[in-house]
């Protein structure tokens, strides 16, 4: 064995391998925002679905025209099929837009009585937690992978993240609002309604009436009855919520789940490609591979820039207009190549056993399935 | 003063937003240095907790305080100005504003501890968006002690959130009054509000030449517009400068590319092997010529919003410190800045 020099390739990433493995059943696409998490989630999709697999792709944010050319237009949370997938090899694909709003009132609706349940949705802050806090669409979207896995109507889940500032952000959310929603604040906010004359209870007391002052200042009144109503209401179901949020947390641990990581070959999006995969390996997750995705490649490597942009000054721009642009094009091209290759052998020397594959930038973006059909095309060729 | 006009000679509050990995921060960060040309002082504020500016500054992560990062180029009898950065937390913001409002620094500490801060923080989700956007209106105001009564910054640039989130964090008074119908962080959010509804403010859309960013910008400015807010510039980030000419460019787009004459050419600039990678050429000008066609029917939608655009170069290498003043100097130049 020879000892591995920084430039060693990464292992090539099979994608037919991973989603023609019947054992395959849930794909995660994390990556940080503006990097083509959606469209690769929707690719991966629609190829399992063509090589006969039953896949459902629970989208969070599609843009509009990637979403109808998967015959996806509002966010009703209900699995649609894909017209126009081949079903040729007896696989179907269905996809789907997540409501996180709704997905939140199903399980208020799940939990509690019907009185209780609409005294819950109609209680102003339950409002504004359901529809804007910042960890509910991640939290939601948890959830949602867990129901779909569990009514086990499909044998391929492929899962496209929020798009969060950081990739990070769909592990830590959900559970950040399950403690939120659990924890010892909310607790401290019911004390006095329970507080049962216990010593510590009334510890507990007299720190919240500073927190409840303070609170009060900063917010006004009105909105800690508001969680005060809230909290009580929800009193019966405390404890669901972080159990929820374990839950599916363990299920990204099990074997049937792949992390896919995407990131286009830049400095920010390789960065968090790279915390997320020590993340990953830290929480014991099964990471597939990384996508880089969007890079320039050229067929004509044999001729390097600085050749390319020599020749382009010594020719007569005049007389040979259309090799001069076409040389000073190359050097351009090759020095992207060169910069992009720096990142991603960057990243390799940081991760080596990390797969990986490389998906080229199409001139147009993707909004149609024969487009998707080419990015499944680059994933699977780009690894052999 | 400047003794010059700029596009942007009454604003002292710029918002940069843009569609994610379109260099928003970036942009920012060259806006904050051609602004401050000429002896001018100018805060550049990030509030996503990336610390994008230190990186692009190439200096440690950056505190919750003022720091100087940058100088920027001077002019004959005119010192550089300065550029200041600050990483605004939502936390420590909400600490500061105990301790201005309610003179709680010792208890703010100990709430701290308790994990309130971050929990006043969640239950009102509003509360975060009102504490950083505060942070940067309270900059814009503040004035020098003493006689002078100056601004201390001559203005003050945000690296905000991308486009997606830019409506809700700007439309503070809306988010928060769902939550809090009178009490402080209303009159706060109203007093943030009136900065960034005056014409002190404008709202810059990074974007680059391709249909998902474009068609971003285009909602993104249409949906601020209807809440009021003053749209800025369009600024066009990684332009290529133009290779061909448009009958070439026309001709290699339909993928017609005459590889005799290719060729000979090839051969002309001394590359001996030019029949073999002469088709291999063709496809990477063929394919830039399909790109070019579509930015300039990304360029047509953008020219609809109507408002001053202005054209950043991709910098091949990536953006160093170099490429910071250099895309200062091109926003100074289209009068940006």
């Amino acid at each position: 064995m020879t000892a591995p020099s920084s430039h060693t390739a990464p292992p090539g990433f099979d994608i037919d391998r991973l989603i023609g493995d019947p054992r395959t059943r849930i794909i995660v696409c994390c990556g940080s925002g503006g990097v083509g998490k959606t469209t690769a989630a929707a690719a991966l999709g629609l190829r399992a679905a063509e090589q006969g697999r039953n896949v459902v792709v629970l989208t969070v944010d599609p843009a509009r025209r990637l979403a109808q050319s998967m015959g996806l237009s509002s966010l009703d949370n209900t699995p649609r099929v894909v017209a126009g997938t081949d079903d040729a090899a007896g696989g179907s694909m269905h996809a789907m837009m997540l409501d996180m709003k709704r997905t939140f009132d199903e399980i208020v609706e799940a939990h509690a009585d019907p009185d209780r349940a609409a005294q819950i949705l109609a209680n102003p802050f339950y409002q504004s937690l359901s529809s804007s806090f910042s960890g509910t669409q991640e939290y939601m979207a948890m959830e949602k992978l867990g129901q779909l896995r569990r009514a086990d109507e499909w044998d391929l889940i492929v899962v496209d993240t929020p798009p969060s500032r950081s990739a990070l952000d769909f592990l830590d959310a959900p559970q950040r609002l399950g403690r939120f929603l659990d924890g010892r604040l909310i607790r401290l906010l019911m004390a006095p309604a329970r507080a049962g004359g216990r010593a510590y209870m009334r510890v507990l007391s007299a720190g919240f009436g500073m927190v409840a002052g303070v609170l009060t200042k900063v917010l006004g009144a009105q909105i800690l009855r508001d969680v005060q109503t809230f909290v009580s209401a929800l009193d019966t179901m405390f404890g669901g919520f972080r159990e929820r949020a374990e839950h599916t947390y363990q299920l990204l641990q099990t074997p049937g789940t792949a992390f896919v990581v995407i990131a286009a070959p830049e400095p920010d999006a390789l960065r968090e490609a790279s915390y997320f995969v020590e993340r990953l390996a830290n929480e014991r997750m099964p990471l597939a591979g990384l996508i880089v995705n969007r890079v320039h490649r050229s067929a004509a490597s044999r001729l390097s820039a600085a050749r390319s942009l020599a020749a382009a000054e010594n020719v007569d721009d005049a007389r040979y207009p259309l090799a001069a642009a076409v040389l000073r094009l190359h050097a351009d091209r090759m020095q992207v190549q060169a910069r992009e290759r720096r990142l991603a052998e960057h990243f390799t020397s940081a991760h080596p056993d990390v797969p990986v594959v490389e998906v080229p930038a199409l001139p147009e973006d993707v909004h149609d399935l024969d487009s998707l059909r080419v990015v499944g095309d680059c994933l699977a060729t780009a690894a052999g | 003063m400047s003794g010059r006009d700029t596009d942007w000679d009454g604003v002292r509050l710029h918002v940069v937003t843009g569609k994610g990995g379109t260099g928003k921060t970036t942009v920012a960060a060259a806006l904050a240095l051609a602004l401050a040309a000429r002896g001018r002082k100018v805060l550049l504020i990030e509030v996503e907790g990336r610390q994008g500016i230190a990186q692009l500054f190439d200096c440690p992560p950056l505190p919750y305080a003022e720091r100087k990062v940058a100088v920027a180029p001077g002019s004959p009898g005119l010192p550089g100005g300065d550029v200041y950065a600050l990483a605004a937390d939502p936390e420590d913001a909400l600490l500061e504003y105990l301790e201005i409002f309610y003179n709680l620094r010792r208890a703010g500490r100990a709430l701290t501890r308790l994990g309130v801060v971050d929990f006043a923080t969640t239950i009102a989700p509003g509360l975060r968006d009102v504490l950083l956007t505060g942070k940067a209106t309270e900059a814009v105001r503040r004035r020098e002690g003493g006689g002078s009564r100056r601004h201390v910054y001559d203005a003050v640039v945000m690296d905000a959130p991308p486009t997606g989130r830019i409506g809700k964090f700007l439309n503070v008074t809306a988010e928060v009054a769902g939550l809090a119908k009178v009490g402080p962080v209303r009159s706060h959010a109203d007093s943030v509000q009136n900065v960034i509804r005056s014409p002190q403010t404008a709202v810059h859309f990074v974007t680059v030449l391709e249909e998902m960013p474009v068609q971003e910008t285009l909602d993104g400015t249409a949906d601020l517009r209807e809440h009021g807010l003053q749209i800025g510039g369009i600024m066009i980030n990684m332009v290529r400068p133009p290779m061909l000419r448009p009958a070439e460019l026309a001709a290699a787009a339909r993928g017609t590319v005459d590889l005799d004459e290719l060729t000979i050419g090839l051969k002309a600039a001394g590359i001996e092997e030019g029949r073999e990678v002469a088709g291999d050429l063709a496809v990477e000008l063929t394919d830039h010529a399909r790109r070019t066609v579509l930015e300039r029917r990304e360029r047509r939608r953008l020219a609809a919003v109507g408002q001053p655009r202005y054209d950043l170069p991709l910098i091949p290498d990536g953006v160093d410190l170099g490429g910071l003043y250099q895309l200062a100097t091109t926003l100074r130049e289209q009068g940006a800045a």
